[in-house]
């Protein structure tokens, strides 16, 4: 991890004091090293996101928090007491599972209460509390059902009160959208944000869709092979990836391989000024920051190349160009949609777009 | 689709298996209940006399109570054995839980009778038992009661019978999804909890299949009774062996299987309705 991943993991959003602390925590399995020395602070009140690809960790390190999993090193913290040694009972955090997890022999309603009724709080409250969170979910006329005959979408509302309803200090979701289908998961996500915004609990979220990480997080924390790449909102990961790792993972992006000598960036035949050490580089160039020259006089932090069109993916607003500059060198550049383009022509972005980024 | 000749091929067998040796036997011995023995030979005289004095001779109704008394003990006994074992193996036992299921099910391959014979050397009065509490001065004359009771009956048959219960037991504890478990604990169950709220719910269609396992299977057994059991621990089964067979009174014996073979029937009824309603997709 380079040293800028490291510090933004270390800075937590300034939106509420620190509510959960991992400390230098790993975990392995036999000889498998499923996580390596995280840290991570996780503020009051933030939808944070842990994003990664299958087997980065992500999901361990939410079954650390949950209390499923005992770290092999490392402490975990909540609100300054030590989480890691409790049993999950004992924890003020719930989780919604990948799958709902609910008990199908309870109704909806039955499995709403299950938590307050094993914490033996009074029937009255009971009753009450329940009612709330079934209607904060939109579920009030399927309390009596049973899991089995609701829909994937409506086991994932009962899953979430059943939850919130024990009002956690943090919330854990194990990729809680990824059984949907496409559109119900648009929906849902908006919900699960509204949701959040009005309760103000605590969410950390799993998943390996960046678009979903994007959309809903405050913050992302990207996952690889069970270290931390890089912790930073979604805005800030975007424009200023410190991985070409995390600049591929995270949106499209051209890398160009390259190096700087005597303050010139030469990437293929692609080059610009730089006035920085020589060594080598990888810059990252987001097909959008690329745009077609119409003709106009050359501004100085500007590069301009010209390629020929290769293919063409139209996408109804925009359309994605893949480009030859010469040398089998291809780029990806997308523009706003604008008919058929053929042949050979002349493209322009600003040096402070190549993003210089680490291997 | 199947041929004409195929479906023939594969239906026929099974259906003649069935009707000769099911339900032909069943339709004798229905027929012989009403029959009467007269002069050592049975007579085709329809009548009723035979429940009438199954029912009006205590003697039969003793056993037939002492009979589900007995399986009922086994049945209870081997729940206590095999739900515990069932649970440890399935949730606690990590990488024994392969070798510790095979030696479950071994003695399944032991002769049944091999099993009833060792017991009677263990609880005999020159038996390995009763010779290791005199050796340490526990008892001083054979305990008697060890052998040919009815509790020795009770014991053989849980012994027997355990794995019977174990099965399905086990296979409906496999059977609940673990994350089931941890969002019960998630939601602040304690183990206690999580089992009496989540786990024994959900396993109560393999512990009804168990429990009618173990009881149908010992109140029709006979072997047991007639190895250990003595005079005090004499089964139905042993009264409708010596009917069919020494007394040479097959109506009143068919009258007694008929009997048993109805509550029986009605037992099965009772538990598949109760396990359907336990059961959940």
């Amino acid at each position: 991890m380079n040293s800028s991943a490291a510090s933004s993991a270390q800075t937590a959003s300034p939106s509420g004091g620190v509510l959960l602390e991992v400390r230098g925590v790993a975990k392995r399995f036999g000889a498998r090293d499923v996580l390596k020395d995280i840290s991570l602070n996780i503020a009051s009140g933030e939808f944070i996101t842990l994003l990664g690809e299958s087997g980065s960790g992500k999901t361990t390190l939410l079954r650390l928090v949950a209390g499923f999993e005992q770290p092999s090193a490392g402490e975990i913290w909540m609100s300054g007491e030590r989480l890691d040694s409790l049993p999950p009972y004992k924890r003020r955090v719930n989780t919604v599972f990948q799958h709902y997890a609910l008990f199908p022999h309870l109704s909806v309603r039955e499995n709403v209460a299950y938590g307050l009724r094993v914490k033996k709080t009074s029937s009255s409250e009971i009753g009450g509390r329940v009612d709330e969170a079934l209607r904060m979910v939109k579920m009030q006329e399927f309390a009596n059902s049973r899991p089995s005959k609701l829909s994937g979408g409506q086991q994932q509302r009962v899953a979430l009160a059943r939850a919130l309803v024990n009002r956690p200090l943090l919330l854990l979701l194990d990729e809680p959208l990824s059984a949907l289908d496409a559109n119900l998961r648009k929906q849902m996500q908006s919900e699960l944000k509204a949701l959040q915004r009005e309760l103000g609990i605590t969410f950390l979220f799993v998943t390996h869709d960046q678009e979903e990480a994007m959309a809903l997080s405050d913050r992302i924390a990207l996952l690889r092979n069970g270290a931390l790449e890089q912790v930073a909102s979604p805005r800030e990961i975007y424009a200023s990836p410190a991985t070409a790792y995390t600049a591929q993972f995270i949106g499209q992006t051209n890398l160009l391989r390259g190096e700087i000598r005597g303050s010139i960036a030469n990437c293929g035949v692609l080059r610009w000024p730089l006035d920085v050490p020589d060594s080598l580089a990888i810059f990252s160039l987001r097909p959008e920051a690329i745009r077609l020259c119409d003709g106009g006089v050359r501004q100085s932090n500007e590069v301009k190349f010209r390629a020929s069109i290769r293919q063409q993916l139209y996408g109804g607003a925009s359309e994605l160009l893949e480009v030859d500059c010469g040398g089998g060198q291809l780029i990806r550049v997308r523009i706003s949609a604008r008919g058929p383009l053929s042949g050979e022509l002349e493209f322009v972005f600003s040096i402070s777009d190549a993003i210089r980024v680490q291997e | 689709m199947y041929s004409r000749a195929y479906k023939t091929l594969v239906s026929v067998p099974p259906l003649l298996w069935v009707g000769l040796f099911l339900l032909l036997p069943y339709a004798l011995m229905f027929a012989h209940s009403f029959w009467a023995v007269q002069d050592q030979t049975i007579v085709h005289h329809w009548n009723f006399d035979n429940y009438l004095a199954l029912f009006s001779k205590p003697v039969y109704l003793e056993v037939l109570l002492r009979s589900m008394r007995i399986a009922a003990s086994v049945t209870l006994c081997s729940l206590l054995l095999g739900y515990p074992l069932a649970y440890y193996l399935s949730f606690h036992a990590g990488a024994r839980k392969e070798l510790l299921y095979q030696l479950v099910i071994v003695p399944l391959w032991v002769s049944y009778l091999v099993r009833g014979y060792a017991w009677k050397t263990i609880l005999g009065s020159e038996g390995v038992l009763n010779g290791f509490l005199q050796y340490l001065h526990i008892t001083h004359e054979p305990v008697a009661f060890l052998l040919y009771s009815p509790f020795a009956v009770v014991l053989v048959l849980t012994h027997i019978y355990t794995p019977f219960v174990f099965l399905p037991i086990y296979a409906s504890l496999e059977h609940i999804p673990r994350p089931l478990v941890e969002a019960s604990q998630d939601l602040g169950a304690s183990s206690a909890q999580t089992f009496l709220r989540v786990v024994l719910p959900l396993s109560i269609p393999g512990l009804l299949a168990g429990a009618t396992f173990a009881f149908v299977l010992s109140l029709g057994d006979f072997l047991a009774p007639l190895l250990v059991g003595g005079a005090s621990g004499t089964m139905i089964a042993n009264v409708v062996q010596s009917l069919f067979g020494a007394a040479y009174d097959w109506p009143l014996g068919a009258a007694i299987s008929v009997c048993i073979l109805i509550l029986i029937v009605s037992l099965l009824f009772l538990t598949e309705r109760l396990e359907k309603r336990w059961s959940f997709k």
